[in-house]
């Protein structure tokens, strides 16, 4: 064929963009693909496509969809910590004249998808799964308020981490660090497709979050049950709906900055360019605007997952609640007024570094207020230490420390002295890992039994948990001491012997971690065979206090048989204390929302479109995007999206609780 | 839900409603398509914002003065202005169930659109073959994004509104496609108000400067 014709049909997609002179990207591959074809051919075997589409893939329920979110979200953690591994691998050995085993080309790669990944594709799927499942039980709803538009944004997520993950093996990745500034990032020095892997991964998938952000204020707004008002919510519920709101106020930022991008680099504007006068600048004020409210949109959560598991496993109310949402909302707020500590050194002159440095100074103190709300739960509690409590402890010890180090780069001198030094590195992992990935196993652990109606192993627990806080001192301890001795971020190479030792400990805490994360997986197994022994049919193994463990576990799909009621902020203890009896007769037939396969597909066309605009595969592009058009408005053309489950089904269901719950006792 | 706790006769704290009925279908939409409005609202604050840090910045190219022509713009103007009562009539005769009325009136809606989006169209190719092109300095960059982002939410919004002017035609003026129509209304003022914005920020002061 012509050349002429190739470059019509693939675009500058070759023979040469697969990464074949690469040994590790290969050896990855071969991996990867055996293990995916195991994958398909066991699922093929099991004849189990059938049913992963009918239930799973098309389901519009909460509950199976914020289940997925937590798969793709552990899915993609081994990818991320794969990524880690190698930085702290290279880092270790590249001493004394030694190269380490990463080139420069392979190694910017690494860190600039590690961190891409551990924040939109593990950190976030983390939190949307654990809000998705757990907030229309808390409120006792029945589902979303959308729920279409919830598996349409689960599937976009996944269509983002598609595109990263083809990057692997098709092309390359971006080599500008995670936020891509320009004008490196810009198509003069960035010709290749790794930024724009970069920019449609998250355009995807970015779509897909700030839909569920409106999905999950419109059901926190408008679908509590009776009695539950605004200061009767539970702090998930309310750091959930601080989240989203966060969600919705700085993601369309995050859009147009990226979009903005991609027509300097395909169109050939001058948004970010150093001449024409574009501004470079003006992209990464752009950036940090979304991307600090970014952080407060990953840490809101998992201070409502503390603040439930706290309380629990101290057997008491949550000291000053009102405090605690207080101080929740002040933070939302503030978020938004800080976001020039990212680059003090950008020269915007004393008062204005002046200013953002004492607004970060200030969230300090809604911060410790909830430290303070949290320790003085626990106090005089009878404090039962399983493992999402483990977790919490880890967490108020660690959070801490990061929070401590933050305060100290939110002084514009010293932070001209540690920017972008490995201090920052330890500093933002020390609050990431501690607060955000530490919340998250709070919440697996602590809701685990309510989706799937057993307890997870406590001996794998407890080595996930050693392993983990462990590790993570181990590796990054050290680097806030090679911050603090000058060492910049993501340098390939070093001259000084001296720092070298400080980068076998790090390497040593990775190591760590990564047992860490396999006792997790292994926690995961044994608790799977061991279901018969670590099974619950109360519904309420933690003997806790919110609205979610008032139903059986897992959940039937429509939540709670009937519409619960609410006189008390913790509304199942209150309706425990009170004596409250389950209902056993008058069901009546539920109303809920069809499966639809949709999402999937709307989601599919706009990943395809993707791809052919980062390869200038026009064709591609152009013809999925008119695919989007005509199934998203054939899609309105179906105006029958419910149905009701018979009142039979519903006492068929019901019973059979009955009759575990006698059994039981 | 309204269900108030249903007063029990034994004097007993109720628990759950017994006499449930569901949300009824479209509960959260309007919220949901404010929140969705506001999001939307926040791109063009960004792309104002852009424009505002860049749009001085001709690179010794052509200037607002040089190439806006007012009279023109003043006509697109009031082609949108016109576009947003007619929609107005629009759903005054949906409220009368005047299905006839109502398709016309959004017919005329879509006229006014399409003319908008021509003359933007014809003002950017002149402009282009001036050698004003997007390219040409930040301000054009600027200034072409935004005038056309709104440009393409206006497109989007016509596509909508045929669509729903078939589904008007095939099932009549139904709650779901009254609802359907309530939420186009609200995009298409909303797309009124920031092309208020475009006017004085871009053009007008534009011109001043």
């Amino acid at each position: 064929m012509s050349p002429d014709l190739l470059k019509l049909i693939f675009g500058r997609l070759d023979f040469e963009s697969l990464p074949l002179h690469e040994p590790i990207v290969v050896g990855t591959f071969v991996v990867v693909a055996l293990g995916g074809a195991t994958l398909l051919a066991g699922l093929t075997y099991f004849r189990l496509w059938g049913y992963l589409w009918r239930e799973w893939f098309t389901t519009v329920d909460h509950k199976r969809i914020g289940i997925m979110y937590m798969i793709l979200g552990i899915v993609m953690l081994l990818r991320g910590f794969a990524d880690a591994l190698m930085m702290r691998g290279q880092q270790m050995l590249a001493f004394g004249g030694s190269e380490g085993y990463l080139n420069a080309h392979h190694y910017d790669q690494v860190f600039t998808a590690h961190g891409v990944i551990m924040i939109f594709f593990v950190a976030m799927p983390l939190v949307t799964g654990l809000m998705n499942y757990v907030v229309p039980l808390q409120i006792g709803a029945r589902d979303v308020s959308f729920p279409f538009l919830n598996n349409f944004s689960f599937w976009m997520t996944v269509g983002g981490a598609v595109l990263v993950m083809a990057s692997l093996f098709i092309g390359e990745f971006a080599r500008t660090g995670w936020l891509a500034y320009p004008p490196l990032s810009n198509i003069g020095y960035s010709p290749d497709v790794g930024v724009d892997y970069y920019i449609w991964a998250l355009q995807v998938a970015g779509v897909g979050t700030t839909l569920s952000g409106i999905n999950l204020i419109c059901t926190i707004v408008k679908l509590r049950c009776p009695g539950m008002t605004m200061m009767r919510m539970p702090v998930f519920t309310w750091t959930s709906l601080c989240t989203n709101i966060l969600i919705v106020a700085s993601f369309p930022v995050l859009t147009v900055v990226l979009a903005l991008l991609s027509l300097d680099r395909y169109v050939g504007t001058n948004f970010f360019t150093n001449d024409f006068g574009g501004s470079p600048m003006m992209y990464v004020n752009l950036i940090w605007i979304w991307g600090h409210p970014e952080v407060y949109i990953l840490v809101l959560p998992a201070f409502g997952i503390f603040s439930e598991v706290t309380s629990t496993f101290s057997g008491k109310r949550l000291f000053g609640y009102t405090s605690m949402v207080y101080a929740t909302v002040v933070i939302t707020i503030l978020s938004y007024l800080v976001w020039l500590h990212h680059f003090f050194t950008m020269g915007s002159g004393a008062s204005v570094n002046s200013f953002f440095g004492i607004t970060t100074m200030i969230i300090s103190i809604p911060t410790g207020a909830k430290m303070f709300n949290w320790l003085f739960t626990m106090y005089r509690g009878r404090i039962r230490y399983e493992l999402p409590m483990m977790w919490t402890i880890a967490f108020m010890l660690t959070f801490v420390i990061g929070g401590m180090t933050g305060v100290l780069l939110a002084v514009p001198p010293a932070d001209f002295v540690l920017h972008n030094s490995l201090f920052l590195i330890a500093h933002f992992h020390n609050v990431i890992i501690g607060g955000v990935v530490f919340g998250a196993f709070a919440g697996i652990n602590y809701w685990f039994p309510k989706a799937f109606g057993f307890k997870l192993d406590v001996f794998w627990g407890k080595m996930s948990f050693w392993f983990w806080v462990v590790g993570f001192y181990l590796a990054f301890m050290p680097l806030y001491v090679l911050g603090l001795m000058g060492v910049t971020r993501r340098l390939r190479v070093f001259d000084d012997p001296s720092l070298q030792i400080w980068f076998i400990i790090a390497a040593i805490g990775a190591l760590f971690v990564f047992i860490g994360i396999l006792s997790m997986l292994m926690q995961f197994a044994v608790s799977l065979l061991k279901r018969e022994q670590l099974k619950d049919v109360t519904g309420d193994p933690w003997n806790a206090r919110t609205l979610e463990w008032a139903t059986s576990s897992p959940p039937p799909d429509y939540n709670f048989a009937f519409t619960p009621v609410v006189h008390d902020n913790d509304a199942w203890w209150d309706m425990k204390k009170r004596g409250y009896q389950r209902p056993l007769t008058g069901f009546k037939p539920i109303h809920m929302p069809s499966s639809t396969g949709t999402g999937v597909i709307l989601a599919g066309f706009a990943t395809a479109m993707g791809f052919g605009l980062i390869w200038y595969i026009w064709w591609l592009a152009a013809a999925s995007f008119i695919a989007m058009l005509v199934v998203g408005i054939g899609h309105t053309f179906n105006y029958h999206r419910d149905f009701d489950i018979p009142a039979e089904d519903v006492i068929r269901t019901e019973d059979a609780r009955t009759k575990l719950l006698a059994g039981a006792k | 839900m309204t269900v108030a706790v249903n007063p029990s006769t034994t004097g007993e704290p109720v628990f759950y409603v017994a006499d449930e009925h569901p949300h009824p279908e479209g509960y959260s939409t309007s919220l949901g398509f404010w929140i969705y409005l506001m999001s939307d609202c926040l791109i063009f604050a960004m792309l104002f914002a852009a424009f505002g840090v860049l749009g001085a910045n001709y690179a010794a190219g052509p200037a607002p003065k040089d190439l806006f022509d007012l009279d023109l713009v003043a006509v697109n103007t009031s082609m949108l202005l016109l576009s947003s009562i007619t929609y107005g009539f629009a759903m005054l005769t949906m409220q009368q169930n005047k299905v006839g009325q109502t398709q016309m009136w959004l017919a005329i809606t879509g006229l006014f659109g399409l003319a908008f989006i021509s003359i933007e169209l014809t003002e950017f190719a002149h402009m282009i073959h001036e050698g004003a092109t997007p390219q040409r300095s930040a301000f054009l960059s600027a200034f072409f994004t935004l005038v056309g982002t709104h440009g393409l939410h206006v497109s989007c919004g016509l596509i909508w509104l045929v669509t729903l002017m078939v589904q008007v035609g095939k099932f009549g003026l139904i709650e779901a496609n009254r609802r359907r129509l309530m939420c186009l209304s609200m995009f298409w003022h909303f797309l009124d108000v920031v092309w208020i914005g475009v006017f004085t920020f871009v053009y007008l002061l534009g011109v001043l400067r």
